[in-house]
């Protein structure tokens, strides 16, 4: 039968479970080069992505002066001097495929530094836990406050309510800018205030406020350990000389008590330089012990660095016990080697490369893009006519696009089929030997365009026909070709 | 829900108390969220079943409270459709039949409407391109039975051909053969006649002078004396390359004898007048347009 076990001798897999619950962390403040530098971009970011959508571009009279601004219902992405219609997205792929390498070029050279400095998410749960610390106190103060919660007192109420309120306010303005992208900002903004703005501007709002407060405020550290997938891919896409943050263990180890390791030096014994102060792990906003390490809920922020350097200065000792290094200088120190820096290896260089090479083809692409462009489909039914007089007649719907933010004047040309005419259903008779056709700024004009020529002339079954449209003012050609068919 | 206490040794969780050979069932409920989300799917069906049609009755079903049905809201779509394109098509309604080509809003517009109901009224016999078929005219070339213009097409598209109605264009060919006003040779003579018109070749042994004469005598007045046709008639140009039912002899000593009578229906009295403007304006601009 069955023999009891003990619960606590069961062999769990050295994976542990696949989920933990979560354990509220408690960052202590700290101040320092990261802590600094943090403080930098994170004002960097947010103010980008909360002022952008204010500043204003002159593109001409009729056309949105934002500098930023995605038109859905015009189907226009504005960009400071660049402006994309629908069937442009494939800039977005370029800057999506520019976006994804930069990545790896700065996992490669310095680990996370996206996690630690630039995620939304990090920038925005950093914001809240500064507003968590100022209202309810340090780490200490708060885990006391936290741990008190059965008798609760007034006090302790408001101090909640005010946090909640300020984090409510911060995520509200988060969505409230995300649509300001979308629509003239300070229309907008008037429209918001006065609540004339349409629904759908309110339902994003809202949305955005739900996931802000709820990413930042209380799923936090959660997201980047369960929820993003980097991690996972960052951790396959590293190598044996990224930079990452690391705590030294060979200078480290073995980890004593100040007095302690006065005395067990005196006895010459071997003592490192951690003091087990754990300080590193107070600061951490995800709750790790860097000396663990190298380890998935790590978003290398730095703040471990700042905590130890404070410490180590404090006693004396030499500081960036925590610093950026990787396991190859561990080794070399361990076998009393000074260490190596590769920034420049194969990794990095073809990741630059790549990114140079997909920045050119994007800027070449957009240099030299159509700003006028005609598209041509011929008459599927009936695809040719025949005449009264025996000449032969296709028709074809031209469609012309002026991307340019001004009207202007083009002339249509056609040549393939011999002694071929030319109409414009619609356009003026006047103009027929050689149409000119007004094109509305910033938009597509779709014409009917029969070409007739006689059969004596064209007696194969199908001729290549060139549609050439010329701009009379700056001299933009654009062309397409078709085939015109006898019956 | 289970009152045993008996935990297994393994995992420290409790059992069913339920045991087969030596096996005991581990008692692992449903996590919590999982059942609150399980019940409150059960309220919201019967909350559902309220509010919605639902429950199939015998000869009916429940309505709900709501009274909402999917045809009540299709009406409602089409009604609100009707509602946007109502002004545009007033517009389009109003303009003179010779501006809305030269307004390339009203000419897009009478185009994608015309368009529409050209496949919905015309395509059957014109083709869906108005290409035609035999007896029925190609409406993109520039022969034109009874005229090619603007006026000219609303009035054969508002009233037909030999439609019935009393505005339609009512002539037609006679039976020259079955009324026995031409003998089977004479026939045979005019159709090699017709045929030269337009340059085709004749029969051999074909009398040109007594076509010409048969011509004179029996066509010319519908046809003109050139063969030039009559658009006031419905009588086509017989000089052109263009042939409603074919050139070749046979076809023609058909149409000779026999007549030809095609009909159009009158669509004044099944298309508003402002769909009618856009199909006319959708024809114009086919390419045949004079």
């Amino acid at each position: 039968m069955n023999k009891p076990v003990n619960p606590t001798e069961v062999q769990l897999g050295d994976d542990g479970p696949l989920y933990a619950p979560q354990k509220k962390v408690y960052p202590q403040s700290v101040s320092g080069t990261f802590r600094r530098t943090k403080w930098g971009l994170m004002a960097f970011c947010l103010g980008v992505y909360y002022l952008l959508p204010f500043v204003r571009w002159n593109r001409g009279l009729g056309a949105p002066d934002q500098a930023v601004l995605v038109d859905l219902p015009n189907r226009r992405f504005y960009f400071f001097f660049i402006e994309l219609w629908p069937q442009e997205v494939y800039y977005f792929t370029g800057l999506l495929i520019v976006a994804a390498l930069t990545l790896f070029l700065m996992n490669a050279v310095g680990g996370r530094i996206w996690c630690g400095y630039l995620c939304p998410q990090t920038v925005w749960t950093d914001l809240f836990y500064a507003v968590e610390r100022w209202i309810e106190g340090d780490r200490r103060e708060r885990m006391r406050k936290d741990a008190a919660k059965g008798t609760m007192k007034l006090e302790r109420f408001a101090e909640l309510l005010l946090k909640h309120s300020i984090w409510l306010m911060i995520a509200w303005w988060t969505g409230g800018a995300w649509v300001l992208y979308f629509n003239d900002a300070p229309a907008l903004v008037w429209q918001l205030v006065t609540f004339q703005a349409p629904a759908i501007a309110y339902i994003w709002i809202g949305i955005l406020t739900a996931t802000t407060y709820v990413f930042a405020g209380w799923m936090r550290e959660q997201v980047c350990v369960y929820m993003c997938p980097w991690p996972r891919i960052q951790a396959a896409l590293t190598d044996e000389w990224a930079l990452n943050v690391t705590y030294k263990y060979d200078r480290g180890e073995a980890r004593t008590s100040l007095k302690k390791a006065n005395e067990l030096r005196a006895l010459g014994h071997p003592v490192g330089d951690c003091i087990d102060c754990y300080q590193c792990v107070a600061v951490c906003p995800t709750g790790i012990d860097i000396r663990d390490g190298s380890q998935l809920d790590c978003i290398q922020c730095g703040l471990c660095i700042d905590a130890c350097d404070a410490v180590m200065t404090k006693i004396g000792r030499e500081t960036r016990l925590i610093g950026y290094d990787n396991d190859i200088n561990i080794h070399r120190r361990e076998a009393g080697k000074p260490p190596i820096y590769r920034l420049v290896r194969p990794r990095t260089i073809v990741y630059a490369v790549m990114i140079a090479g997909v920045g050119a083809i994007m800027l070449y692409a957009l240099l030299n893009r159509t700003l006028l462009d005609v598209n041509v489909l011929h008459d599927r039914n009936p695809v040719a006519v025949k005449l009264s007089d025996g000449s032969i007649r296709n028709a074809y719907t031209v469609r012309l696009l002026n991307k340019r933010g001004f009207d202007r004047v083009i002339a249509i040309d056609v040549d393939g089929p011999a002694n071929a005419t030319l109409h414009v259903v619609g356009a003026d008779s006047v103009t027929q030997d050689r149409p000119m056709i007004v094109l509305a700024r910033d938009t597509t004009t779709e014409l009917r365009i029969l070409v007739t020529a006689p059969a004596e002339n064209n007696p194969e079954k199908s001729i290549p026909v060139h549609f050439r449209v010329t701009d009379i003012g700056l001299g933009e050609v654009a062309s397409a070709t078709d085939h015109f068919v006898s019956p | 829900m289970t009152k045993h206490s008996d935990i297994d040794h393994v995992s420290g969780t409790a059992t069913t108390g339920h045991e087969w050979d030596g096996i005991k069932e581990l008692n692992t409920p449903l996590p919590r969220w999982w059942v609150i989300t399980f019940y409150a799917t059960i309220v919201w069906a019967i909350g559902y079943w309220i509010v919605y049609p639902a429950w199939p009755l015998l000869w009916s079903h429940t309505t709900g409270i709501w009274n909402y049905s999917t045809r009540a809201e299709v009406v409602t779509e089409l009604a609100n459709l009707e509602k946007v394109r109502g002004a545009k098509m007033a517009t389009l309604g109003s303009a003179p039949l010779a501006e809305i080509e030269k307004d390339p809003a009203l000419l897009a517009l009478a185009r994608a409407s015309g368009k529409t109901v050209f496949g919905d009224n015309c395509a059957p016999c014109h083709g869906t391109g108005g290409a035609g078929a035999k007896g029925y005219p190609n409406l993109n070339d520039d022969e034109w039975l009874w005229g090619g213009n603007l006026e000219q097409i609303m009035q054969t598209i508002q009233y037909g051909v030999r439609s019935g109605h009393p505005k339609t264009h009512e002539s037609a060919m006679l039976a020259f053969g079955k009324e026995g006003v031409l003998k089977k040779d004479q026939i045979v003579t005019v159709a090699n006649y017709v045929r030269s018109l337009s340059g085709l070749s004749t029969s051999p042994g074909y009398d040109a002078s007594a076509g010409a004469k048969i011509f004179a005598d029996n066509c010319a007045s519908c046809h003109g004396d050139q063969g030039k046709g009559n658009q006031e008639l419905g009588a086509p140009d017989l000089t052109d390359k263009i042939w409603l039912y074919g050139s070749d002899e046979a076809t023609l000593v058909e149409t000779i004898s026999n007549g030809r009578s095609g009909v159009m229906p009158a669509w004044v009295s099944r298309l508003d007048p402002s769909t009618i403007k856009a199909l006319t304006v959708y024809v114009h601009s086919l390419g045949g347009g004079k």
